[in-house]
């Protein structure tokens, strides 16, 4: 063997490099001790350290989701690794390309209970993509550039490469990235041509069209979102986005009706319920989204384009599949509706609008202000307005009512700058993904839209952002309750908040301080745009806490088991509870 | 779509998967992570060149159920081809059974004569006993072993099923 040996440490950064890493977030212990000793001696990778393992996951997420890239975590053996499974749950649900090295007892101690021993791969294997266990030094390499084959291609996701510390001390060759593909792994990305023409015939004919699209066209790259807005232009017909969806397509163009689903707008959820095509590209059909699915738009023909064939006809069966990649479909779809010179049916689509304006007027979003008290949708908008003039706005949010309200109320023009955990709903996601997103983008301005039960959850990464003095603020909406969790009891558990309020929380600002930040607070509506623009003004990491008010829910809301047009307005408008079947979903 | 969108029916499912450290337990893991029935499931290397093992698992589901298993063992990375036997044509299914009888007098000599119609083999005997080899489709081996059991059955060890088309055709 001619090649230079290197030791496991090395071919390891050495395959990092070669796959365009720049940033990986990590911390160290016994198990990688060897790599760590390798980081310090090159300047090629910047490693971000971070203050609980949770928080490298979804820092990596975070800067994935905001750059394209995939995300890089290095953790030790053991309790390191399952620090990680959270974040690594969070990337599987939400299909975000990570590759998580985690440090392993050497090879003979494998299955020996071995001090700081966890089973890594059998306990990641059901919440990654894929992962490794690499036994021999000579596959190391090989496995490295794999497995980033395997996160950013087809449905992207986590893979873990479990390393135990004798590879990594040991010699070995090391070998460069190939453009051959994988032997089994080919996710296919061109859609079948004739299920396209039949999609597009169908597109021709419909007089009740909808788009309904999600986070696959954003994972796609921006290039789908062009394609999607471009197609969407042509037909005239409304798009609706889910909660991963939001930015692929302009949230301020006339077409957009809004978000789907649970906390989704009315004319949104209507138009699913009535519409006689649903073009769904690269949404799953979720849960949150389809409400009861025996009641699910039960007039509509389904196209559905995917790129995992999983999601084809989980939930509901559709009329046509098209397997691949959102950008080669549309971009398919768009020809083939040039070619065919299609034309939408010009007078049903009016008639549709007009229905469509008639579920707008509506209002569903609308709520009360007053001199008092700070209403939580209000905070989020006067935010909204105040991020405007900012050339680029990157919003993470934790889980709860702060994190639909965000949703409902932040616009987004452009894919990739609304992050949030959608499928595993983790509370403590948000301010490490800011994180995340800063390091990837030192001048954007990045704002963590928080509930203050959600920021305890990885409060402690504040300590990494004052490290890296990245000016991340976190937007806490402060109601003193796991709100979403006192909304359900509200709705299904006779008002009885049970552990939902938090006492003794503690003060922000001098928590914001005591990390080196800055603290600001607004109590009173009269206070809210000072604090902003003193937020948006800070060069530093910013907690602004604002005191919103304790009571308010979120709605419009579908509750579980309910169909798209049994949907609550609360505050503004008479309301049910909701059923007994919907009690035992979540 | 389908006429009958809820009638189960067993599938016999054929997945070719590279022979590494795990593969089984992904495969196994993902039926029981996502609540899918294993009926039998039986694993062996048969290409050590390319090191690739055949998996041969039976299952019952819905249409929708058996579509979505074989679109989640799809996705596997180590999964090379998944075939789905009971749809693609006509396939030969077998598996072997060893069934331990333990008796003696008239009961010993009946299962040796019910062993004979069945072309179950004696692999193994004592004065008191035999171990038979049967093979056959599942249901001919459950109806050796029925019975066996009133001429004292007492183990039984069987591979589940493994399958393959009948005629020219290949997975
Ligand atoms: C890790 C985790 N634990 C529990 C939950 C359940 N849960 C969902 S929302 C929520 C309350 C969130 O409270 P807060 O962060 O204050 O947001 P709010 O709803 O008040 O805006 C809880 C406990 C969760 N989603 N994630
Ligand atoms: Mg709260």
């Amino acid at each position: 063997m001619a090649s230079k040996q290197l030791n496991g440490s090395q071919i390891v950064l050495k395959a990092l490099v070669d796959q365009g890493v720049e940033d990986v977030f990590g911390y160290p212990g016994g198990a990688v001790l060897p790599l760590y000793d390798e980081i310090f001696k090159q300047n090629q990778l910047r490693h971000i350290l971070v203050r609980q393992e949770g928080g490298a996951v979804h820092a990596a997420e975070g800067y994935a989701r905001s750059t394209g890239k995939v995300g890089v975590v290095l953790v030790t053996s053991g309790p390191g690794a399952t620090n990680a499974v959270t974040g690594l749950t969070d990337a599987l649900m939400d299909s975000v390309p990570i590759v998580c090295l985690t440090g392993q007892v050497p090879t003979h101690l494998i299955g020996n209970d071995a001090f700081q021993e966890a089973d890594t791969t059998g306990i990641t294997r059901p919440c990654t993509k894929h992962n490794y266990l690499v036994k021999d030094i000579n596959d190391l390499a090989r496995v490295v550039h794999e497995a980033f084959h395997v996160a950013r291609s087809g449905r992207p996701g986590p893979v873990v490469i479990d390393l135990p510390k004798d590879v990594l001390m040991g010699q070995g060759p090391y070998s460069p990235p190939t453009e051959a593909g994988h032997k089994s792994y080919r996710p296919q990305l061109k859609g079948d041509a004739a299920q396209i023409r039949r999609a597009v015939g169908l597109m021709a004919s419909a007089k009740r069209p909808l788009f309904y699209c999600g986070g696959g066209v954003i994972n796609s790259g921006p290039e789908a979102s062009r394609l999607l807005k471009t197609l969407i232009k042509k037909t005239g017909y409304p798009c609706a986005l889910t909660l991963m969806g939001l930015g692929a397509y302009p949230a301020s163009d006339k077409q957009f009706l809004g978000m789907v689903g649970m906390h989704g707008t009315y004319e949104a959820n209507m138009a699913m319920h009535d519409c006689d095509l649903m073009i769904n590209i690269g949404a799953r059909f979720d849960d949150r989204v389809t409400g009861r699915l025996a009641a699910f738009s039960p007039g509509s023909k389904k196209i559905h384009v995917d790129i995992d064939p999983s999601s084809i006809n989980k939930n509901v069966s559709v009329d046509i599949p098209v397997i691949g990649d959102v950008a080669h479909v549309l971009k398919e779809m768009l020809a083939v509706w040039k070619t065919e010179r299609a034309k939408p049916d010009t007078p049903a689509l009016k008639a549709w609008w007009r229905q469509i304006g008639k579920w707008q007027k509506r209002d569903c979003l609308s709520y009360k202000t007053n001199s008092k008290v700070i209403k939580p949708q209000q905070a989020i908008q006067r935010l909204y307005e105040a991020t405007k003039g900012h050339d680029d706005v990157f919003i993470t949010t934790e889980v709860g009512q702060h994190q639909m309200w965000a949703a409902q109320f932040f616009k987004f023009d452009n894919p990739n700058h609304w992050l949030t955990s959608g499928g595993l709903g983790t509370m403590g996601y948000g301010l490490p993904a800011a994180m995340g997103v800063q390091v990837a983008h030192p001048k954007a301005l990045v704002v963590d839209i928080a509930g203050e039960a959600s920021t305890m959850m990885n409060i402690q990464e504040m300590s990494t952002i004052a490290q890296y003095r990245l000016p991340v603020k976190v937007f806490i909406l402060n109601n003193h309750y796991m709100g979403m969790v006192r909304q359900w009891q509200d709705l299904l558990h006779g008002s009885r908040y049970s552990e939902t309020y938090m006492d003794s929380l503690p003060d922000f600002v001098k928590l914001a301080e005591a990390f080196g930040a800055v603290g600001l607070r607004a109590t009173r509506p009269n206070q809210l745009d000072n604090v902003i623009k003193e937020m948006l003004a800070t060069d530093k990491a910013v907690i602004a806490d604002i005191r919103v008010d304790k009571m308010e829910n979120c709605f419009p809301m579908i509750p579980s088991g309910a169909a798209h047009n049994e949907m609550l307005f609360g505050n503004n408008g008479d309301d049910s509870l909701a059923s007994e079947e919907g009690m035992v979903l979540v | 779509m389908n006429p009958q969108p809820e009638q189960i029916n067993e599938h016999t499912i054929s997945v070719l998967v590279d022979n590494e450290a795990g593969v089984l337990a992904r495969v196994v893991g993902l039926f029981s992570g996502r609540g899918y029935n294993i009926e039998s499931l039986t694993v062996a290397e048969v290409d050590p060149e390319n090191a690739l093992s055949r998996i041969t698992i039976l299952t019952s589901g819905t249409p929708m159920i058996i579509e979505q298993i074989k679109a989640q063992l799809g996705r596997l990375v180590p999964v090379h081809k998944v075939n789905d036997l009971t749809l693609e044509g006509p396939h030969v299914a077998r598996e072997l059974a060893m069934v331990k009888v333990v008796g003696s007098g008239e009961k010993r000599v009946e299962s040796l004569r019910i062993a004979d119609i069945f072309r179950a083999r004696a692999v193994d005997s004592t004065n008191k006993s035999f171990v038979f080899e049967i093979v056959g489709d599942t249901g001919k081996v459950n109806a050796f072993i029925k019975l066996m059991e009133k001429l004292g059955l007492t183990e039984v060890s069987r591979t589940g099923v493994v399958a393959i088309a009948r005629g020219t055709k290949g997975i």
